[in-house]
């Protein structure tokens, strides 16, 4: 436990590295990661948590960036789209066409990349369950929804 | 030899930007120093400004300066210019930008807002069309006469909420209909709704001490920007440079322009420091602009035997509060008025209606979406009144190669393409031949919709478009087109199509992402669909520029005549030897002798296109040529009907459309299912609802649904490949169509389900439960 009262000096874990950051009480994960670390693959679609855009790996489970605390974050992992280096999720997504105009796409990554480590096996109500939780404008989600089962399919 | 031009699969250039999170949008670069704008914004819909004071909101911490409407009377708008970029005097919508405060960072700004205090006086509000058109409706803008029109075919009615009427008559409707033997008429409405790009508007600007404007904008027309700054605020056009990267998704609502005056007025306010503005998603929705609104009434005659011979329709935009894109999309709607059918006998009034909604501008199809609604709803009751099958109806209808259009355009095979195959290629993927309804018991009923469309380009016939043709040492080619990057893969469609003319590996063609005004050449907007077709006829130009002069030092090189080469594999060979050769890296810079001496230099290729021979219509028959061609294409949808909850699911939507040339198989595949999700967006769950005082309720994503992963039906997309003759490989737009029939096709679908008929949007069970039921329990 710590406690956090005016702008402080943080340390965070972002991609396997250690990186120190200066946050209010009150700022969010996302703007820390895109105004602080340059990683401004987690996107601002809502910060209202509907849309999972900005949505990062935090100890493993996906996370909407807008609605973590920059506090909250400190002492876990966090894996952002930056970090993923030619996860299977990132090929898949290519070769299904799963993206267009790429906007929410590290989100979804990030969704998927999570889903697969965490369930392996997972029936389709889990899938959709996971990710229902993000929003894409442009794809039909058939070719998220491919990509995704592609990835599945390697790991059996 | 050649990889990878047209006709097969190719993975967008920009792919792994795209999944590394490198892809760099608008907002994502933030340089230091950089200041914040947030807007103040309207809480009512229609109010006179009585006083804004602002000197607390300067007092806080950061502040750097408010500014409002009274600090800039201008005016902008594409079409008229009635919209000030901050109310000045009165608003005309809620969530109208009011004030601006520019602040160090966004903590600092979006403190600072909340103390600019706003004194409202309300006006009566205008929350519907027909109380727009009511006599002695209050104005929403009281002095048009006053107003500049840039575009010349405008006929607004002033001293009355009207901002345009166009009228199509032709042939003669009243004795057509008096032949009918069959007449159906019925009344939709349309909400206004929203195209929810995920990356929500943004836009930055810095002024240079020489008075040149910097502006970086999530933007599909950087050259509209560039055209409307100067214009608003007074500006040489050379010393107005814009730039755009990535584009979070535009869906035409990134085509007006609003957030860079706002942010070129924030960076004036502040001696030109660069001034980021960014909307938050609540504002994309209210304060920018949306998805027009239309209330229509249709009546259709036809004969015994099912030949369409009358169509009399009224079309009534809501355009919301400024006139933007209005006038051009109720003039969209009347030129492909009755859908792709042949009707010999129309009339159709297209009005474009001032309200106090949020204004309204392009949004995919053009107002395509909208009316093919009211037009396919339309058909299927004059089926059910023939009791014919409402695909025969539609096929014996279709527009064919002679016909004329509703402004009388003579269709041919290559401007319009082929519906009937669209129909007939549609039918096995619905399994059309087993029944429009299927009882499955347990209160399950199936059913099947159908729709056609047709859409031509409502573009100005001066809209251009150009390419750059430079090469690099190693003889692969750079193209500098200005097109932006929005999501449908253009820049790789103009990389597929220089591949395939020159014959080279498409890796080795390097497209520009980045728009930057100063160094591309101009290219009208990334709009329409069009963007295929002008950018690749530029294209085309451009690669026969560069073959010419390739060919003609390759000739001097090779010893032979220049019409002995042929180039191919960026080499340049002779055609009965294709041993005797000269690689590309070998000329295009020059080519060098033996002794060190040098020629030529490097080789720049040009192409450029305009559009043309298209022309104003008459003002009182609609006459003239609004567009280049068409696209057409049959859809359907499937659902899941349950007769006691009213709800249903989505089995399949299926869509058949002629691409005249598939350029990129599964991207092409790719637009058309993501047409069509957003068209049951539309048709399941999207729309703006209004308090009594015409506030728009659903301004976040949790009251705004869109469709979301799992909802989604089967998708089968096919395509027919009838040849536009004046395109690169005979290739039509696509981009937008998905979306086109399908909330009519959903509707069809559903009002065979449930039995009654659903001549509204969006059809969510309650509605249906409403009209089944008179709204008693």
């Amino acid at each position: 436990m710590f406690r956090i009262k005016e702008k402080s000096i943080l340390h965070l874990n972002v991609n396997g590295e250690d990186r120190e950051v200066v946050a209010r009480p009150s700022d969010i994960l996302l703007d820390t990661l895109r105004n602080q670390l340059a990683l401004t693959g987690a996107k601002p679609g809502c910060e209202n948590g509907d849309c999972g855009a900005c949505t990062v790996i935090v100890d493993g489970w996906p996370i909407k960036s807008c609605l973590m605390l920059t506090a909250e974050a400190v002492g876990k992992k966090i894996t952002t789209v930056e970090g993923l280096k030619n996860a299977p999720v990132q090929k898949a997504f290519i070769e299904k066409f799963a993206f267009q105009c790429g906007y929410c796409t590290s989100g979804f990554l990030m969704a998927c990349h999570a889903l697969a480590q965490k369930h392996p096996n997972p029936p389709d109500y889990v899938i959709d369950e996971w990710l229902q939780s993000n929003i894409c404008r442009c794809t039909s989600y058939e070719e998220i929804g491919e990509a995704i089962r592609v990835v599945l399919s390697q790991k059996q | 030899m050649p990889k990878a031009g047209i006709g097969t699969t190719v993975i967008r250039k920009e792919a792994w930007d795209k999944v590394t999170g490198n892809a760099k949008y608008t907002a994502d670069e933030n340089p230091a120093g950089v200041l914040t704008a947030r807007m103040v914004t309207s809480t009512f819909a229609h109010a006179k400004i009585k006083k804004i004071d602002y000197s607390q909101a300067l007092l806080q911490k950061g502040v750097k300066a408010v500014i409002t409407g009274e600090d800039y009377p201008v005016l902008s708008g594409g079409l008229v210019a009635d919209r000030p970029p901050l109310a000045n005097g009165k608003v005309r919508y809620y969530g109208e930008p009011v004030a601006l405060v520019v602040a160090d960072s966004e903590f600092d700004a979006a403190n600072a807002v909340t103390f600019v205090k706003v004194e409202y006086e309300p006006l009566p509000v205008i929350n519907s069309l027909s109380q727009a058109l009511a006599s002695g409706a209050p104005l929403v803008h009281e002095h048009q006469e006053t107003y500049k029109h840039i575009s010349k075919d405008l006929y607004p009615q002033p001293g009355t909420n009207i901002c345009d009427i166009k009228k199509i008559r032709k042939g003669d409707v009243n004795q057509a209909f008096s032949n009918c033997d069959s007449i159906v008429e019925a009344h939709y409405s349309l909400p206004q709704s929203d195209h929810i790009a995920m990356e929500t508007r943004a836009a930055r600007a810095r002024i240079s001490p020489d008075g040149t404007v910097f502006v970086k904008s999530a933007s599909q027309a950087p050259f509209g920007i560039k055209k409307e700054l100067s214009s608003v605020f007074n500006l040489e056009q050379g010393k107005v440079v814009v730039e755009v990267p990535f584009v979070g998704g535009g869906f035409g609502g990134k085509a007006a322009t609003q957030l860079e005056l706002l942010a070129y007025m924030a960076s004036k306010a502040v001696c030109g420091r660069e001034v980021g503005i960014r909307n938050s998603r609540e504002q994309d929705i209210t304060s920018s602009p949306c998805k027009l609104g239309l209330d229509a009434t249709l009546k259709l005659g036809a004969t015994k035997d099912g030949m369409i011979k009358a169509a009399q329709m009224t079309y009534l935009v809501d355009a919301g509060a400024y006139a933007d894109m209005g006038p051009r999309l109720s003039k969209a709607m009347a030129v492909d008025c009755t859908g792709p059918y042949n009707i010999e006998n129309v009339s159709c009034d297209a009005v474009c209606v001032y309200t106090n909604h949020p204004y309204a501008t392009s949004f995919r199809g053009f107002g395509h979406a909208s009316y093919t609604f009211c037009v396919e709803r339309t058909l299927d009751k004059l089926a059910k009144k023939l009791q014919m099958d409402p695909l025969e109806l539609r096929k014996k209808n279709g527009l064919a190669p002679g016909n004329l259009t509703p402004t009388q355009v003579p269709l041919t095979a290559s401007s319009l393409g082929s519906l009937g195959p669209c129909i007939e290629k549609l039918k096995p993927l619905i399994n059309w031949e087993e029944g429009e309804r299927i009882e499955l018991g347990n209160h399950k009923i199936r059913a099947k919709g159908i729709s056609c469309f047709w859409k031509t380009s409502d573009s100005s016939p001066d809209a251009v478009s150009g390419i750059i043709l430079t090469f690099n040492n190693d003889g692969s080619l750079n193209v500098n087109c200005g097109c932006v990057e929005c999501g449908p893969s253009m820049k790789t469609t103009v990389a597929q199509l220089l591949s395939e003319k020159l014959k080279m590996d498409i890796s080795r063609v390097h497209v520009n992402m980045d728009v930057n005004t100063k160094c591309s050449p101009t290219h009208w907007k990334t709009v329409a669909s069009m963007t295929t077709f002008m950018q690749g006829r530029a294209a085309m130009r451009a690669a026969e520029d560069v073959c010419r002069q390739l060919v003609s030092l390759a000739a001097v090189v090779l010893r032979c005549p220049p019409e002995d080469l042929e180039v191919g594999g960026e080499r340049v060979y002779v055609r009965h030897e294709p041993s005797n050769f000269i690689h590309f890296k070998d000329l295009v810079h020059g080519y060098q002798y033996q002794n060190g001496n040098a020629v030529e230099g490097q080789i720049i290729g040009r192409g450029s296109f305009i559009m043309g021979d298209l022309n104003l219509l008459d003002k009182e028959t609609g006459k003239g040529k609004a567009g280049p061609w068409w696209t057409v294409g049959a859809q359907g949808v499937e659902v899941e009907y349950d007769t006691e909850e009213y709800t249903y699911r989505l089995i399949k939507a299926a869509t058949v459309i002629d691409a005249g040339k598939v350029l990129n198989p599964k991207m092409c595949e790719a637009l058309v299912k993501g047409g069509m999700c957003m068209g049951l967006g539309l048709g399941t769950r999207e729309n703006f609802s209004y308090s009594g005082k015409g506030e728009v309720l659903d301004t976040s994503l949790r009251t705004y649904k869109v469709m979301h992963f799992g909802e989604t039906p089967q998708y089968l997309v096919d395509f027919v490949e009838t040849p536009l003759e004046n395109s690169p490989y005979g290739a039509r737009g696509l981009a937008e169509h998905g979306i086109i029939g399908i909330p009519a096709a959903l509707a069809n679908a559903l009002s065979v389900a449930s039995g009654v008929e659903l001549d509204e949007l969006p059809l969510v069970p309650e509605t249906i439960w409403r009209i089944k039921t008179g709204g008693r329990a």
